[in-house]
């Protein structure tokens, strides 16, 4: 077993643009990219800063599969660390979310402070003169991991490693300024889901830095030219390779371009029309005529804007074949009525039950089934060329070879 | 204690067969047909117990017109990709809970099994119906219903409505 596993990891050459089916199946390797990107020198995106607004809010969540407590501390500093009981290992906060002066474990007592120290030992001393813990046990050196926490326009993220960089350098300075973009403001959570997909991390990845795709597979997109291939914008890969932003821009002639009916496209139906419109109502609320934006940052988050519609995914991998992906729908503070019933209507765009989205949580495990015996074999990455730079076109797959570039060099293959 | 002793007591019967009719049209394959459950404009909307709790008032699907619900038949039928399934409902008593003057405030336990193409099934969602009926001729429809489902991860996609 272990000289197949060995041979059939080997990766196919240099080029970025072939990808072997193993790395989205082998449990070895999903088990090192838990330690080598999750748990290594990348910056996870936890929680929105609005959710640990004032000291004692605590939200949990995942670092990979490592369950961590993201909280507010009585300094005001967002402090992170892992879910885990210095003891015996149980989780310590069982809640997604609340408020809280000290955390301590259901399983012994042990207490911990909002920074994750442990301060309290239930029966340290003993009872009656005996038992109890040992004199020489030190309480300061045992506790769940910390981790480094940085914010970024309102984003938290954080870090089990020392080796992460300044979070704006990690970003890069398209996508830090892409960021600013959306996140200029105080944001309100409108809403949140977790849709459970049924494939690999990656291929999820992949799908949301595949501009090819979305107007192909997404007949809703191409029919109403949301976004289509003719249309203005482009992608924008950071240097590592690992993050991206697709953007579209209306233009004038693309309500007279055929090239999708020249085509035979599927996704273009000149006879779909809504029957109420005002699904599509939208106000240019960033000024700069980008109509959709989709951004994400290596290695699990996604920020989207489509029309009005703005949602914050975070990207929790379960296993090799498994993984779920946390909505959470954002608006801002101050937001008119009429914006936040925009934003509600639209919602209808994305999600588990999206006219966009149902279809990207179900592709990746047409990709997982279809390639199950292909082990040994490569996918095809090659619109665009074979390089990982920003490009003015969206028919291409150049930030999809990017984020290959910058596994590569986290997993060391 | 519900209100069922009132006005609208006599559309029990009612509402229970208005809510085993939804129930069929869908699992039939007939949602053609869903629109007309509703009145226009009208509400509907699929959230989550949690969701609801917080106030949060975004849902998987929302619409405030019966186009809208035309819409997304219309775009599982012509536009969206899914692999072929169905479901079965099963929907409990109805409640009325208050009788406003426009109508009765009507709550429905559900559960849906969702059927796949390859033959497995699954619990997909349970949960309540939290409906605002009226009467519309000589029909009763509805003017609201948020279908608020206990759970608050869904299993790859929702693309039947509930």
């Amino acid at each position: 077993m272990a000289a197949r596993s060995d041979a059939a990891r080997a990766w196919p050459g240099e080029t970025l643009a072939r990808v072997p089916y193993w790395v989205y199946q082998d449990a070895d390797n999903y088990k090192a990219e838990l330690r080598r990107i999750f748990e290594g020198p990348a910056w996870n995106y936890v929680c929105l800063e609005s959710d640990v607004a004032r000291p004692g809010d605590y939200r949990t969540t995942f670092v990979g599969e490592m369950p961590v407590v993201v909280v507010r501390a009585e300094d005001g500093a967002i402090r992170a660390f892992e879910n885990r009981c210095a003891h015996r290992g149980a989780l310590i906060a069982l809640d997604d979310a609340g408020t809280t002066k000290h955390f301590q474990c259901v399983y012994h007592a042990w207490t911990y402070d909002l920074c994750g120290s442990l301060v309290g030992i239930a029966f340290e001393k003993g009872s009656h003169g005996k038992g109890g813990m040992p004199a020489s046990f030190d309480k300061a050196a045992h506790g769940p991991r910390k981790l480094r926490t940085a914010t970024f326009c309102g984003l938290v993220f954080a870090s089990l490693s020392p080796d992460a960089p300044f979070i704006e350098d990690y970003l890069g300075p398209d996508v830090a300024a892409r960021l600013r973009r959306v996140l200029s403001k105080p944001v309100e959570v409108l809403g949140r889901f977790v849709q459970a997909l049924p494939n690999n991390w990656k291929l999820y990845v992949e799908n949301v830095k595949d501009t090819y795709h979305a107007s192909l597979l997404h007949a809703f997109f191409g029919t109403f030219r949301i976004t289509r291939l003719t249309q203005g914008g482009g992608v924008l890969v950071s240097a590592d390779g690992g993050h991206h932003t697709s953007y579209t821009i209306d233009r004038a002639d693309d309500q007279a371009s055929t090239a999708y009916r020249e085509q035979n496209i599927r996704s273009e139906k000149p006879s779909y029309r809504l029957a109420d419109p005002s699904l599509l109502d939208t106000v240019d609320e960033f000024g700069d005529g980008i109509k959709l934006q989709i951004l994400s940052v290596f290695p699990n988050l996604v920020v989207q804007q489509i029309y009005n519609c703005l949602a914050v995914r975070q990207i929790l991998p379960k296993g090799p074949d498994r993984m779920e992906l946390a909505w959470t729908y954002i608006g801002f503070a101050d937001d008119t009525p009429r914006l936040r019933e925009i934003r509600l209507k639209q919602a209808n765009l994305v999600g588990p039950a999206g006219y966009v989205s149902m279809e990207d949580g179900c592709v990746g495990g047409f990709v997982q089934r279809g390639a199950a015996a292909a082990e040994r074999l490569v996918s095809v990455v090659n619109m665009g060329g074979d390089g990982a730079e920003s490009q003015e076109t969206r028919a291409t797959e150049a930030s999809v070879r990017g984020f290959w570039k910058a596994y590569r060099r986290y997993m060391g293959l | 204690m519900p209100a069922a002793d009132g006005r609208t007591a006599r559309w029990l019967p009612r509402l229970a067969q208005l809510s085993a009719d939804y129930a069929r049209a869908i699992d039939d394959d007939r949602l053609e047909e869903w629109p007309g459950f509703f009145t226009d404009p009208c509400v509907y909307k699929i959230t989550s117990a949690d969701n609801h709790r917080r106030g949060w008032p975004v849902g998987l699907v929302y619409a405030d017109s019966r186009g809208m619900l035309i819409d997304r038949v219309a775009a599982l039928r012509e536009a969206n990709i899914y692999e072929r399934q169905s479901y079965r409902h099963l929907v409990g008593l109805p409640v009325i809970l208050a009788e406003p003057d426009e109508g009765a405030r009507v709550e429905t336990s559900f559960l849906v099994v969702r059927i796949m193409r390859d033959g497995a099934m699954d619990i997909f969602a349970t949960g309540r119906y939290l409906d605002l009926v009226v009467e519309d001729g000589d029909a009763l429809r509805l003017r609201e219903r948020i279908v608020v489902c206990d759970n608050s991860r869904f299993d790859t996609l929702l693309a039947l409505p509930l």
